[in-house]
């Protein structure tokens, strides 16, 4: 295990002394950017709709018992800015593409890609990590926007139809207006860029370990999955406490 | 020097003392020959004998555990040779890039290192696949080619690096005969335009006996015999002669 950490501080390090090409890939970080994108936006955005209605569901009604209901704005939006979206589409991520990364970069070393490139003088640091790693930086955040506004959506529309809680579109918004300011965002986002570089080079690392055939892939990409989740979830800890203490 | 500035078209190849072992087992016990400039230097061996090992070696893909490879005087793993001079090598799967079509394949080396113009990419690309006898499949993925095909789009993607080195690994498994006579004759003809240094790795025999300038047999990791074709026709080594004469002997009841 605490090699594994080891090579993966080093690959992240090397493709952190890689960045300065980032331009010279830009094609093939397009390239991922779309298909990251392609692959998760739609999911993103379902799979949001409803946290956020099911949020609104399980709240809604204890505090529309204590006539508290109009907070329910509030709740939602807080938890799906600063802990939900961010969690969630880290963890879909890590699903759709760190497990495509893996499996990918996995059959490229078993079928000797890997090799070929390097006998070309090609480094596959740059070739391949640095482009996945930068575009699922970049997708992530991104999709987590996206997730955070159809959340408030799906817990607004949960909250209007909803007999128990029955509250109005603006009485919900505004309250949300009121509990969630922009550093509720932004730390959502700083979180979901660190799960980023989590899922990008645990990803890469186990697609560039990988050994023998088929049944190899398999073993690297649930690794991939299993190892990135449980890295998230660890690191969300940890983020929460420092993000906390710049508030 | 850079690659550009280098001017000679072969390079010598020297390996010396070379051991590996994986898992405490030994897989070359102490390797030593010497490849001389534009000569095609075939291995030769049974499977298992640690061939292709060594040709890894040879490319630097792997690190000895003792013994060293050295191009040109320079140590294979030092970051010196990589920068002077062009090596190459064809692998047995062919290792094509399968995301990729065959056009950006062959013109992979080019377009990363920025060494020409999209368009003149192309035409290189166009070339050196008529070189090996392939028109008109520049837009083909590898999945849509057969074991032939793709066997010499690895080497049109070798030779796009004008390479002073190539290394073959197994060019003519699982190729049918008229197809390994076809890949052998490229392989000599290409040796004579490009005067390259070529490594072939193999243990088809009669491609062996048919393109070599020099040989070498391996037999569990260590080299039993070195020599011309001829003079390693006249071994007396018995597991050497066992695996020449090897032959199929059956008595038809």
């Amino acid at each position: 295990m605490f090699q594994n950490i080891g090579e993966m501080l080093v690959l992240f390090w090397r493709t952190l002394k890689a960045l300065p090409l980032a331009f010279r890939h830009g094609q093939k970080v397009l390239g991922q950017l779309f298909e990251i994108g392609n692959a998760s936006l739609f999911m993103a955005c379902v799979l949001s709709l409803f946290i956020g209605g099911v949020l609104s569901l399980q709240s809604g009604p204890v505090l529309a018992e204590r006539g508290l209901s109009n907070l329910l704005g509030g709740i939602v939006g807080m938890s799906m800015c600063r802990e939900l979206a961010p969690v969630m589409m880290a963890v879909l991520i890590a699903g759709r593409i760190g497990s495509s990364m893996a499996a990918e970069i996995g059959s490229m070393r078993v079928y000797q890609e890997l090799d070929a490139l390097r006998t070309m003088n090609i480094n596959p640091i740059h070739y391949l990590v640095l482009p996945r790693v930068l575009a699922i930086s970049l997708a992530l955040p991104a999709l987590v926007v996206f997730s955070v506004l159809t959340g408030w959506l799906g817990g607004a529309l949960a909250a209007v139809y909803n007999p128990k809680i029955a509250i109005t579109f603006s009485t919900y918004y505004s309250y949300l207006d009121l509990v969630v300011d922009p550093w509720d965002v932004i730390n959502g986002l700083i979180k979901s860029f660190c799960f980023a570089v989590v899922i990008g080079v645990v990803s890469c690392h186990q697609g560039l370990t990988t050994i023998g055939g088929p049944r190899g892939i398999g073993r690297s990409v649930t690794k991939a999955v299993v190892n990135s989740i449980v890295l998230i979830l660890i690191l969300d800890y940890f983020l929460t406490q420092l993000l906390l203490h710049f508030e | 020097m850079s690659v550009a500035e280098t001017k000679q078209i072969s390079v010598r190849l020297r390996v010396r003392g070379l051991r590996k072992s994986y898992d405490g087992h030994p897989v070359l016990k102490g390797v030593d020959l010497e490849v001389e400039r534009g000569e095609v230097f075939v291995i030769m061996g049974p499977s298992g004998s640690g061939k292709s090992v060594l040709l890894r070696h040879l490319i630097g893909l792997e690190a000895p555990d003792e013994g060293e490879v050295l191009v040109e005087g320079l140590p294979i793993h030092g970051p010196e040779v990589m920068e002077r001079y062009r090596l190459a090598m064809v692998f047995q799967s062919g290792a094509l890039l399968n995301s990729l079509n065959v056009a950006e394949n062959v013109g992979l080396y080019l377009s990363e290192h920025r060494l020409k113009p999209p368009a003149e990419i192309e035409r290189v690309v166009r070339d050196k696949l008529t070189l090996v006898g392939l028109k008109g499949v520049e837009a083909k993925m590898p999945s849509e080619l057969s074991g032939g095909m793709k066997k010499r789009v690895s080497i049109a993607r070798a030779l796009v690096i004008e390479p002073q080195l190539i290394l073959y690994d197994e060019p003519t498994s699982e190729l049918d005969p008229l197809m390994a006579v076809t890949i052998g004759e490229e392989i000599v003809r290409l040796n004579e335009q490009t005067q390259a240094t070529s490594v072939v790795v193999t243990h088809d025999r009669d491609l062996a006996f048919g393109i070599a300038d020099r040989m070498a047999i391996l037999l569990e990791g260590e080299l039993r015999a070195l020599g011309r074709p001829e003079e390693i026709r006249q071994c007396q080594d018995p597991a050497v002669k066992a695996f020449l004469e090897a032959d199929f002997k059956f008595k038809r009841k």
